[in-house]
């Protein structure tokens, strides 16, 4: 399956932090056949890093999506049923409007004078999309960890749109831990020189604050049983230690390794303002109870956490489904074995896309 | 019409009562709910709403799998999470002999649901007198197939039992079925039926 990227630009955004953006490009990838009543339409939500192209070998890198594994004929999201929808994120680096784009006013990059985003306005950029195709209801909205949270402010938002909300190793607002580990990677790319206040487009990048961001973004993603798996204490191509402080353990160079490869394809400003919009993320907003906010939603709702994942830990989803059950709002619940950490929604999805398959065709009969 | 919930539920004849119990439409917690069976069937069958909540993860993805509702999670820490009477059957099939405090979860059932139907394998059955009365060990039967020390029954109870827990609790039963294997008993229930089914509700 060759992909290809879309944009499609829209006059103008409000955000909630009381700015405005005009014009707004989103850039999107689709996979599977829209059917004539616009009824098997399902929006995949990427997380952090994410991007688009969610599916298929993509027509420009030849690199296959980041859920390839989860969406395509036969797979949990079945293309032959449904048509998928994933689009860059507000404030992304991946031909979604961000700090990188051109300002209308200036002509130079927004850099740090792009508006401060929040994921609701994520969500009301998604919603002029899904209009723009002319989808009444989606079949589902899915994501994980930060699709996570986009998903569940859809089923809020929007709750006559959405059908079913499947939020997958999410939580309904960032804990204290999860700001903190943001935190460090903002303040590693701020520490950089290269990042000179933001204005580095056409010079050198903030390549090095970057690649620790990243480093530590990285071992949030696994876990400690994963880690000893994958590297244990094994040396990197030598038999003894070298007694210096180039890569000695296979897991510094692994780091370094995904670190400089980060720097190829993300922006660090990206990197602050979509990380600043995950911690803002509460979805009760400090208003009331999370029942009541969830009360909201009509979707019949699948909630998954991950046994490993202690960046968002099974507990934030669980307090997710006390809530929708205390309204009594349809939802079933798991929390999947893996030993990948908060990765495994990407990397082990056999048991996951087994459960999605499943809830997905009996909502869809049901709802024909 | 009975044969057929029979045939279509695996034999397990507590699901072919249940099954006739449960009026169509209806909103339905099913508590240590497996692998969701009786739920998917009633959902199918009777468009019920089907909820349902499991212990065993497995047994949680397989019913998820099938479309059904169930949340992963343990009957004995309570069902504080539901809202008054958001349901109108609680069904608890095979597992009131298994919880920790049965009088408490039946008034939480009552408080989330209008009816509670409760499925037991009766432990008067004359087998399991039998049983204990010539080996005089701890009693095995067909129902009651564990070893003492590997059993998941801690609250093992009897037709009689279950009859004066209702009248204490003040309920009103509006149906009672007594079952050995797939036959209806009729007479002296708590020494002939192996199972006992109960349509339960406040006065």
């Amino acid at each position: 399956m060759i992909v290809e990227a879309n944009t499609v630009r829209f006059d103008s955004l409000s955000l909630d932090g009381g700015a405005r953006l005009a014009p707004v490009d989103v850039a999107y990838e689709t996979y599977g056949r829209l059917n004539e009543r616009k009824t098997n339409a399902i929006l995949v939500l990427h997380a952090f890093s994410g991007d688009a192209h969610a599916a298929g070998i993509s027509h420009e890198t030849g690199k296959p999506g980041w859920w390839d594994n989860m969406i395509g004929p036969g797979k949990g999201f079945d293309t032959d049923r449904y048509f998928v929808i994933c689009a860059n994120v507000l404030g992304g680096c991946r031909g979604t409007t961000g700090p990188s784009s051109v300002s209308p006013d200036t002509g130079c990059p927004f850099a740090m004078s792009f508006p401060v985003i929040t994921i609701g306005d994520m969500v009301r950029l998604q919603k002029m999309l899904i209009d723009w195709f002319g989808i009444g209801r989606l079949l589902a909205v899915t994501g994980g960890s930060m699709g996570g949270m986009q998903a569940l402010k859809w089923a809020v938002d929007y709750p006559e749109q959405v059908v079913t909300a499947i939020p997958i190793a999410s939580t309904t607002r960032h804990s204290a831990q999860q700001i903190a580990f943001n935190e460090v990677g903002r303040q590693a790319i701020m520490a950089d020189p290269d990042w000179n206040g933001g204005n580095y487009y056409g010079k050198q990048p903030p390549a090095r604050g970057l690649a620790v961001a990243r480093m530590v973004g990285h071992i949030t993603y696994m876990s400690d049983e994963s880690m000893r798996e994958k590297f244990g204490r094994r040396l990197r191509d030598k038999e003894t230690f070298s007694f210096g402080f180039d890569v000695d353990f296979e897991v510094e160079s692994y780091l370094r390794y995904r670190g400089s490869q980060f720097v190829n394809r993300f922006d660090a400003n990206s990197y602050l303002y979509i990380t600043k919009a995950m911690d803002y993320f509460d979805l009760t907003d400090g208003q009331g109870t999370l029942g009541a906010v969830l009360e909201r939603a009509r979707a019949r709702f699948l909630v998954i956490s991950f046994s490993s994942d202690w960046l968002y830990p099974s507990y934030q989803s669980q307090e997710m489904v006390r809530a929708l059950r205390s309204r009594n709002r349809d939802v079933a619940y798991v929390e999947l074995q893996s030993n990948y950490g908060h990765d495994s929604f990407l990397v082990d999805v056999a048991e996951q896309a087994e459960l999605v398959r499943g809830f997905l065709a009996s909502t869809f009969e049901k709802a024909q | 019409m009975k044969k057929s919930f029979v045939r279509e539920l695996l034999g397990r004849s507590d699901y072919a009562i249940i099954g006739e119990i449960v009026e169509p439409d209806t909103r339905v917690l099913d508590l240590g709910c497996g692998d969701g069976e009786l739920l998917g069937w009633l959902a199918a069958k009777k468009g019920v709403d089907a909820r349902g909540l499991e212990l065993s993860g497995a047994r949680v993805r397989q019913a998820i799998a099938r479309g059904v509702s169930v949340h992963q999670g343990d009957i004995n820490d309570g069902l504080a999470d539901y809202p008054d009477l958001a349901f109108d059957y609680v069904i608890l099939s095979q597992t009131l002999q298994e919880t920790q405090r049965p009088r408490e979860l039946l008034r939480d059932m009552l408080r989330v649901g209008r009816r509670a139907i409760v499925a037991f394998p009766n432990f008067g059955h004359w087998r399991v007198r039998s049983s204990m009365m010539f080996s005089g060990r701890a009693p095995r039967a067909p129902r009651f197939p564990y070893e003492w020390y590997d059993s998941p029954n801690i609250h093992v109870l009897t037709v009689l039992d279950f009859e004066e827990l209702i009248a204490l609790e003040k309920l009103v039963v509006e149906r009672r079925f007594f079952l050995s294997g797939h036959r209806k008993i009729k007479v002296m229930p708590n020494l002939l039926a192996e199972e006992a089914v109960f349509l339960v509700r406040k006065p």
